[in-house]
Parts: C-alpha cells; structure tokens; sequence
C-alpha cells in the first residue's frame, strides 16, 4: 500500500487544525479589542500605562 | 493556604502584560520549531527500516499525543487551583485549555488511525491505548459541555474542575497502557529514564515539532485566555455603563404625584 496518502493527509490535518484554532484565537482576541476601544478608548491604554509607571519604579 | 508566587501571575491586569509579552515569542518560536521539525522529518530524516516512509506521520503524530496528555494535566492543575483558591482566571484558564487539548487529542487520533491503515491494515482497533486516548477525548469534550451547561458559570467551573480532576485517573492509563497490556501500538520510544530507541536523525526532527507545538499550544492557549480576560472586562464595562444609564434615567424622571 501507497504510504504517500496517508503522510500527506496527516500533515495537512496537523498543519489545518492548529492553523484554524490559532487563527480563531487570534480574531477573538482583536474583536474584543476593538469593541472595548470603541467603548472606553482608555481601557486597554491603561494596562500599558501601568506598565510605563511599573518600570519607571523599577 | 496560598499560592506563593504563582498567585502573582493569577492577577488579571499582571497576567494581561506577561501575555502581551509571551505571545510574539511562543508564536514566533511554534512558526520557527515546527517549521523546521515538519520539513527535517517530512523530507530528511531516513524511513523506518520496519515501517518504512509511513514512520513520517510520527513526527504530526506524537508531537500531537504529548500535547494532548499534557494539556490534560494542565486542565487537571487549572481545575485544582480553581477549587482550591477559587480564582476566577483558573476558572477561565480551564475553560480555554479544554477545547484546544481537545483538538489536539482529536489529531492524535486522527494521524493515528491513518498511521495504522498502511501498517496493521485497520482505521482502528480496540487497543488498550487507542481506547485509552479516546477516552481522553471524551472527557476534553464532556469537560467543553459541562463548563458550559449551568446558568451560574460558577456551578459550571466547579462541575467542570470535579470531572477534569476525576478524568486525571486516564494520564497514567494512557501512558502505561503499551506496558500493562498486550497492545497492538508500539511500546515508548522515547522515555526520561533510558537511552531513546530511536535513531538519532529521526529523534531531532521529533523533539522540535514536539517543542515548537508545544509553544503552539501555549501560545493558542494564552490568546484565548486573554481575549476571555478582555470579554470580563467588556462586560463588566457594558453593566457599569447600563447601571449608570438607569441611575440617571431615574434621577430625571418627575417624581408621580401621591
């Protein structure tokens, strides 16, 4: 029996479904972002100002 | 009984900052491990001398297997945070891990199955690992349904972490199975305590498409989690601002004559 079938079918299935979650991941994250930029501009700005404030302590 | 240092990472504005920073190095690490460990085995790694090219699947196969069985005991170690300290980001940490170690417990078996078509000429067979990895896949599943069956979230996290720790039992059954009984899957290649039984050249491609999709799953896993962190945040906004509306309307409205 021809292996080269079932190496190929193999690999697209590793490389499609972690490609697809991630890809999911992704736009979940950017949707939310941008609905609570559009909410409150200052909401995601204020993590990064801390962040700024942290190291200036440090 | 605290969580010492780990509860500082537990933080959800803490946890934000170290995702925002983890995340461009996991995915640039996963792109970079399993590019390179999918093309050295795919293409330059020797076969098998007793299963000849077919051997290749190993390297989407096993990679897939670690991930699954580890990402189980994370969901096991999130769950048992979660009843311990009841903190609302082992909660969320759950939930987010049980349907990306699913997909990956749903690819090992899938690889696996076109694997043993060539080899043992059966899609499948009642093995005591097979079976084994597929209840894995159940318990990921009925953990999905569970978290998610309750109008309280709270009810569904406690429920979820009960299954997910009582599912933990599967790990060592998983990983013995090819010991205790007489299966027809190979027995481990690759163990801590002894010299692999693979040879060199096909070792190296597998350890770095099992690292570099172990970043992936971290990676896949922490933007999840942060874009559930980000939903809380959206909804406490959106009830803060409905409470405020309603104060107001009330403030405005003329009070009725007795």
């Amino acid at each position: 029996m021809n292996p080269l079938p079932f190496i190929v079918a193999s690999y697209a299935i590793a490389i499609v479904v972690p490609a697809t979650l991630a890809a999911m991941a992704w736009l979940r994250m950017r949707r939310v972002e941008r609905r609570l930029a559009a909410l409150d501009p200052r909401a995601l700005r204020r993590a990064a100002g801390r962040r700024r404030r942290g190291m200036a302590h440090e | 009984m605290r969580g010492g240092g780990l509860h500082r990472f537990a933080n959800p504005g803490r946890f934000l900052r170290v995702a925002d920073k983890a995340l461009p190095w996991l995915t640039a690490g996963a792109f970079a491990l399993v590019g390179a460990g999918l093309v050295w085995g795919a293409f330059f790694s020797p076969p098998d001398w007793q299963q000849g090219q077919a051997a290749r699947i190993m390297y989407v196969h096993v990679p897939a297997a670690w991930i699954a069985l580890w990402g189980y005991a994370a969901l096991a170690a999130a769950s048992a945070a979660s009843l311990v300290w009841r903190h609302p980001l082992a909660d969320l940490a759950a939930v987010e891990i049980g349907p990306v170690g699913a997909a990956f417990a749903a690819i090992c078996l899938a690889t696996g199955s076109l694997w043993g078509r060539p080899m043992w000429g059966a899609w499948w067979v009642w093995d005591a690992r097979l079976t084994s990895m597929l209840v894995l896949l159940f318990l990921y599943l009925g953990h999905i349904a569970l978290v998610r069956a309750f109008d309280d979230p709270n009810r569904g996290y406690r429920a979820g972490a009960i299954l997910a720790l009582i599912g933990a039992v599967d790990l060592p059954i998983i990983h013995f199975s090819v010991v205790w009984w007489n299966t027809l899957h190979q027995g481990n290649s690759i163990s801590l305590f002894s010299a692999p039984s693979i040879y060199i050249s096909m070792l190296w491609p597998l350890i770095l498409a099992t690292l570099g999709y172990s970043l992936g799953f971290a990676a896949i896993v922490l933007a999840r989690l942060r874009a559930a962190v980000l939903e809380r945040r959206l909804a406490s906004l959106l009830m803060a601002r409905a409470e405020e509306a309603e104060r107001r309307s009330f403030a405005a409205a003329p009070l009725a004559a007795p």
